[in-house]
């Protein structure tokens, strides 16, 4: 049966919008929350508790970056005490060696931390925060100093994406197991700023050949993890893994959403954990039985063999290109508007980056 | 560097390194390993493997125990023990 309810793997808890960074390709909305309207931590404590009843096994303690958070200590506390594998995801900035240490005691099993260059001065350019690189790599000493398992998140673009080798090299000098080579994904300010961060299409062939060429290189040393970027795809992404089928993601006011970007989605009902819990909302919430499952589907997808391994691909993506979020995701070569997806890959600018501020 | 098959010493202690976790959930079905960033279904043998890899027990203690315990011929044991746990090795998921 296509839409049988499988229970959540994962949630990504954005515990806030504030940022001190201003990354040109954040995942978060346009309009970002403010303070006043954040979640307090007793509430978050609650969505951890609800969250391993129904079968979550990680939290991805996000952002924003979750330090501006004084109570991230106590945040962790909570997710580590609701039994969830509890992984930080962070700029590194805002975050301390002491709170590093407390974090750590907390229970903390992971930490990520974002690297924007391997180059200092083209990471803080990218960063738009002077100083950030050296701060980042000192940070990334005391996870390991801690014998926290570390990954390096290293997003690429046309600005970087040369540098794939440096940057798997500056993730093993750190002492990270794992490092993310994540293309950037035109969502939000990345959407805003898509024509500056595009890459051409010999940069990604090269990129690709880099990667595998790392991957045999540092086999069993480091684990790799890449993607083709979404534009230059054949085959879409299986967005969250399929909408509402093992992911949930919870922004700072309590909204509950399938995916980050859903909030693009006009439409849409979401609900908040301030009036639901987690479990009705998984089941119930409007914006969850959407896109659930492959009844919405049309054609191309509806009869694709691929319908349960790619889930007809991202909503939000269909939506940003298309207009329309219930159409095939148009990074499929058999979608009727896969033409514009490699228009836009064709479209470059030169102009400054729109650095994401509140 | 393919090590895959390598040897693994009998006084090696093999462990699941700190962000490695082996845990039970209904559910999500049963038995699932929790990684950085990553989740793998772990099947009964596997269970029965990682289980005995606390640091503490050596890697021909924990050979004979299973070889014991299925009453199955050591070294078909030993075989596919050292691939299991070479392959875990290799994605970070194990210290050998």
């Amino acid at each position: 049966m296509s839409t049988a309810l499988h229970s959540p793997l994962g949630l990504l808890a954005e515990l806030t919008h504030r940022c001190p960074l201003g990354c040109p390709y954040c995942s978060n909305p346009l309009a970002l929350e403010p303070r006043e309207a954040e979640l307090d931590s007793q509430t978050w404590a609650r969505v951890f508790r609800e969250a391993a009843a129904l079968g979550v096994l990680q939290v991805h303690l996000s952002g924003g970056e979750p330090g501006a958070r004084r109570d991230l200590v106590e945040i962790t506390s909570a997710a580590h005490a609701a039994g969830l594998y509890t992984n930080l995801i962070t700029s590194a900035v805002g975050i301390t060696a002491k709170t590093l240490q407390k974090l750590g005691e907390a229970g903390l099993d992971h930490v990520q931390i974002s690297i924007q260059d391997s180059e200092p001065e083209s990471a803080d350019h990218i960063a738009g925060y002077e100083g950030a690189f050296a701060r980042k790599r000192a940070l990334a000493a005391e996870v390991v100093r801690l014998k926290i398992p570390l990954t390096v998140n290293a997003v690429m673009h046309r600005a970087n994406i040369d540098r794939i080798e440096e940057m798997v090299a500056l993730a093993l000098k750190l002492g990270a197991t794992r490092v993310e080579i994540a293309h950037v994904q035109y969502y939000g300010w990345a959407l805003k700023n898509r024509a500056t961060l595009m890459p051409s299409s010999e940069q990604v062939k090269r990129a690709a050949a880099a990667v595998e060429g790392l991957r045999k290189q540092h086999h069993g040393e480091i684990v790799i993890d890449a993607v083709v970027p979404d534009y230059y795809a054949r085959l879409p992404k299986p967005c969250v893994g399929g909408w509402g089928r093992r992911s949930l993601n919870v922004t700072p006011v309590g909204k509950v959403l399938p995916c980050h970007a859903a909030e693009s989605i006009p439409d849409l009902e979401f609900w908040s954990v301030r009036d639901h819990s987690l479990a009705d909302i998984w089941a119930n919430a409007p914006a969850f039985n959407a896109f659930r499952g492959t009844d919405w589907m049309r054609e191309p997808c509806r009869s694709c063999a691929r319908r349960e391994v790619d889930f007809g691909g991202c909503r939000c993506q269909a939506l940003a290109i298309t207009g329309d979020a219930r159409a095939t995701d148009p990074v499929c070569h058999l979608a009727p508007e896969h033409d514009k997806v490699v228009a836009l890959a064709a479209v470059r600018g030169a102009g400054p980056y729109a650095y994401r501020r509140m | 560097m393919n090590e895959t098959t390598a040897p693994i010493a009998s006084d090696v202690c093999p462990r699941l390194p700190r962000g490695v976790r082996l845990v039970h959930n209904e559910a999500q079905g049963g038995w699932v390993l929790l990684a950085p960033e990553r989740v793998f279904k772990a099947d009964v043998i596997a269970v029965e493997v990682l289980k005995r890899c606390t640091g503490s027990a050596t890697f021909g203690v924990i050979v004979d125990d299973l070889a014991k315990t299925y009453s199955a011929p050591r070294e078909r044991i030993l075989a596919d023990v050292t691939t299991l746990l070479r392959g875990l090795a290799d994605k970070r998921l194990l210290e050998l």
